[in-house]
């Protein structure tokens, strides 16, 4: 039976702890009797069978007629999935979308439906290679459906690729793929690693155009999200939602289907990094000795080679699909019930290692805006009802924050870095001088639609999801990493966790206390 | 009188270039530089006078001579041995302070000029350099401090030509007098791109001149570029914080790390970066340093059939010039000043230019510190480290000593 999450005392006989470094871990000591370790809840059980529940979920959906009912002869079907972005690290194959999909087109060719197009559901990101489509989707689809130009990627720059739906009570236009738009059925796979994940998030972003994006995208919607995984708290899914009645009402019938994994994240030989460290085991500390010892002297290039080379052996927990609103109600229950830890009460400073990736840099460097964004965005939101951080205590991340970017992947957030970051590091003055201009620029766009580069305005919506834990917190702080770098972000650098804590006391005071959130594996801090 | 001097050693030479690698200090105390006695010049003609020298900056050519790394070329157009200094604020016998315009033009050397008013740097045909008129005793030289006749700035006294004297304004202080002949380098090299930008604004479009360093040289290549290019926009690569700082100061509009400038000249030009170079770019650039690698830089960010103008002093550098075959770049060099032409269309002296921008611009903040000529390997390793010891211009001042220098460096 697995346990559930736990929230442990530091005490003088707690062995250190694991704190992610980049593609490095340190050990560090918690100061005892006023550190508190959150760790995740141990992985539940998986579905048996995995391919028999996708087909009896299509067949008996939630609040809509089974999927082969809805799919005839001549109609345009089209079928949406999750980028790369999830899940985090890429699962082992098959894929859960490659399962679900395979499914769908069984149930498809039955019906005798010839026009079946599959996208890409990329919103911003960058497109993705060949082989992680074949990752995603299995090499019969690829094979199948890539050659003949019906497999393809969205493109939110597409002016001939989009169509608005209409517009939301509160001003806002929901645009997005065309061929989506004009289809007899949509049906969407989703991965759902996350609660932020899913609902009528999936094609209002994933399939959406930049003006639509924007609409939620932004400082103050995001300074206003409490937090990213509580949709019922979070600005951002308060606009989605709006959206989704507009997509409910006037566009085009949508099949959803989600599913939930567990936590599961790292393969044997990474096995220490999911357990507690006092249960550590003599082979799970040679293990730990054994791979921080090389990888401390592994070029940083071959190390997140090793790391994004990992195949996570999540299992999938739950698969459900039919109406969108009703399918995410049980996802969600899936999702929390797999990642939320109970937590009594703030913190003075909240720890957090921050890892070699986070959504947006599969297969790529973690360069300094996505620490940010992986800090202050997603870890710090990983919260019900209060931040774990009390309003104005201090966040300590660690993370070498060098300046490294991968040019290919995120040419925009080399100039954001350059140049946007020189002038504010606050999001509402950046929104305002700057956002325009990156969006619109036509190499960024080149790069978009024809390389494999996130969008131009990428950087700046990868700043904003910070936006409220920046706001929170009283100071940041980085440990080991580069000095100009981690300043530039507007943040502290600090060379070890001592001096960290040396610094937070102009902040927090002399005895603070401290929390640490172990992850990964995801979890969802519920904070009494 | 006690002078630096320069003489011919290619022992000398050699072991400054394989020190000056650890310690600039090292090369000037084992290198070609020598600290002694020397008899002051003789008059070698009609309309030459005697300078008294009051200050004499270090120019980066006279540190590469000191490091044994000056190009080879030069060896025919130099006499030995010389004393170096040619940023030159002096008095005359009779007390009048003048700067000195160091170009040994047709005039200083008998000749007549190659047109009505020309300034010394003017003309077609270096050949006066290496010769002189019936009228005059002249040894080969291009320069007052690269010339064994006419002595230099590093010595209590040098002899120069009326043709290179310039009369300073009485409220204009020694400090910023000194900061006259770069300014008006730098005023010339901008004006180099002025065709370019000239050309953009008829086109409709904004002109964007880079310019990569921000020395001594960059910076008053900027300062030239704000004063004398109406309507540029001006990008700087600048290496140090406080280089960023004056470039703005002086009229640069985004003042970035060097390794940052083909990005930012990308952001205001639009266009795509391809590998290392720009679909488009600058309209001209401005190079500064005078390495391979930053001739390359600026070859990759300035547009096809754009302008690069080569402002530092390049030696031997090794370059793939590939991009400029195909780009349609122009490459030009920016020696000296001379006789320019204006946006309006006037012709005017490069150091009347550099005269009224030397006070328009407060110039004497560009100089960092001063020292005795005895003082002279402090003063050398200060100005080659001048940039990383948030410096900018060093110079030597030869003024009474009673009077207080601007700062004693290491002294």
């Amino acid at each position: 039976m697995p346990r559930p999450g736990f929230v442990l005392d530091v005490d003088r006989s707690t062995p250190p702890t694991l704190f992610w470094h980049g593609e490095r871990f340190r050990l560090e000591r918690l100061p005892a009797d006023r550190s508190r370790i959150v760790y995740p809840p141990e992985p539940l059980p998986a579905i048996e069978h995995l391919d028999h529940a996708i087909v009896q979920s299509l067949l008996n959906p939630i609040d809509s007629d089974p999927l082969p009912a809805r799919l005839f002869a001549g109609m345009k079907l089209t079928i949406a999935f999750d980028d790369a972005s999830l899940s985090l690290p890429k699962m082992r194959r098959p894929d859960t979308r490659q399962r679900l999909i395979e499914a769908v087109l069984d149930m498809a060719a039955a019906a005798g439906v010839d026009d079946v197009h599959i996208i890409a559901a990329l919103g911003l990101h960058r497109r993705m290679h060949d082989y992680e489509l074949r990752h995603v989707l299995g090499d019969r689809v690829f094979d199948a459906f890539a050659p003949r130009g019906q497999l393809y990627q969205h493109d939110a720059e597409d002016p001939d690729g989009l169509t608005v739906i209409g517009t939301t009570d509160h001003g806002e236009v929901l645009e997005i793929n065309r061929r989506a738009a004009h289809s007899d059925l949509v049906v969407y796979l989703n991965v759902n690693q996350s609660p932020m994940d899913g609902g009528w998030k999936s094609i209002t972003t994933g399939l959406a155009s930049y003006r639509c994006l924007s609409h939620h995208h932004n400082p103050e919607t995001l300074q206003n999200t409490r937090s990213l995984v509580d949709r019922h708290r979070s600005a951002l899914h308060k606009s989605v939602w709006r959206m989704g009645e507009v997509l409910r009402n006037d566009g085009p019938p949508i099949f959803q289907i989600e599913t939930s994994l567990n936590t599961d994240t790292f393969p044997s030989r990474f096995g220490f990094l999911s357990k507690r460290e006092w249960e550590w085991t003599a082979r799970d500390r040679a293990m730990y000795t054994a791979t921080a010892a090389t990888l401390e002297r592994t070029p940083t290039r071959l190390a997140r080679r090793i790391f994004h080379g990992i195949e996570a052996p999540y299992r999938t927990t739950s698969v459900q699909s039919g109406d969108t609103d009703a399918v995410h109600e049980i996802t969600l229950e899936h999702v929390y019930r797999q990642q939320v830890v109970h937590v009594e009460g703030q913190t003075d400073i909240l720890t957090m290692g921050i890892p070699f990736i986070c959504p947006y840099n599969p297969e790529s460097i973690m360069n300094p805006i996505l620490v940010m964004c992986m800090g202050l965005g997603y870890l710090f939101n990983m919260y019900r009802n209060k931040p774990l951080v009390r309003e104005g205590g201090v966040i300590i991340m660690t993370h070498p924050t060098y300046r490294e970017f991968h040019p290919v992947h995120h040419p925009s957030y080399i100039d954001f870095f350059e140049e946007v970051l020189s002038d504010t590091t606050d999001p509402v003055l950046m929104s305002q001088r700057w956002e325009r201009k990156y969006a619109e620029d036509e190499w960024y766009r080149h790069l978009y639609r024809t390389g494999n580069a996130y969008h131009g305005v990428h950087p700046f919506y990868a700043w904003y999801w910070g936006a409220h834990g920046q706001q929170h917190a009283g100071r940041v702080i980085i440990v080991g990493g580069d000095p100009p770098t981690v300043r530039r972000l507007g943040f502290t650098p600090a060379s070890s966790m001592q001096d960290a804590f040396e610094i937070a006391t102009d902040v927090v005071g002399s005895s603070p206390s401290i929390t640490h959130l172990h992850v990964p594996s995801m979890l969802v801090a519920d904070v009494s | 009188m006690r002078a630096l001097q320069i003489r011919r050693s290619v022992a000398r030479l050699g072991v400054a270039r394989v020190v000056s690698g650890l310690s600039t200090s090292g090369a000037a105390r084992l290198g070609p530089l020598e600290y002694r006695t020397i008899d002051p010049p003789e008059l070698p003609g009609p309309g030459w006078q005697r300078v008294h020298t009051r200050l004499a900056g270090i120019c980066g050519s006279d540190l590469s001579l000191v490091e044994g790394h000056a190009s080879s070329y030069f060896e025919d157009w130099v006499s030995f041995p010389f004393v170096p200094g040619h940023e030159v604020v002096g008095t005359l016998d009779d007390g009048t302070r003048v700067v000195l315009e160091p170009v040994l033009g047709h005039c200083a050397r008998g000749f007549a000029a190659p047109f009505a008013d020309a300034a010394p740097g003017d003309g077609d045909d270096y050949a006066h350099l290496v010769t002189s008129g019936d009228s005059m005793s002249l040894e080969t030289g291009i320069q007052t401090g690269f010339c064994t006749s006419t002595g230099g700035g590093w010595s209590p006294q040098f002899v120069a030509h009326e043709s290179q004297l310039h009369r300073l304004p009485d409220a204009m202080p020694d400090e910023q007098a000194v900061l006259i002949e770069p300014l008006a380098g730098g005023i010339h090299a901008a004006l180099k791109t002025l065709g370019h930008a000239q050309r953009a604004r008829e086109s409709g479009a904004i002109p964007i001149i880079a310019v990569l360093g921000a020395g001594t040289m960059g910076l008053a290549a900027i300062a030239g570029l704000n004063r004398y290019v109406p309507g540029a926009r001006i990008v700087v690569g600048a290496r140090y914080a406080h280089q960023r700082s004056l470039a703005v100061e002086l009229g640069a509009e985004i003042a970035v790390a060097p390794e940052e400038l083909s990005r930012a000249v990308r952001r205001l030009s639009g266009g795509h970066l391809v590998g290392d170079a720009l679909s488009s770019g600058a309209h001209a650039a401005i190079d500064a340093v005078g390495t391979s690698a930053s001739i390359d830089d600026c070859l990759r960010m300035t547009r096809p059939r754009g302008r690069v103008v080569l402002l530092g002093m390049p030696a031997d550098v090794t370059m793939n010039l590939t991009g400029l075959w195909h780009r349609e770049t122009e490459l030009v060099g920016a020696y000296t000043y001379g006789t320019e032409r204006l946006a309006d269309g006037r012709d005017v002296r490069g150091f009347a230019l550099a005269i009224e921008t030397a006070a328009a611009i407060s110039a004497e903040r560009l100089l960092s510190a001063t020292y005795r000529l005895s003082d002279h390997i402090s003063a050398l390793r200060h100005a080659a480290e001048a940039g990383r010891r948030g410096g900018v211009k060093v110079a030597f001042d030869l003024r009474e000593p009673s009077r207080p220098s601007l700062d004693q460096g290491d002294n």
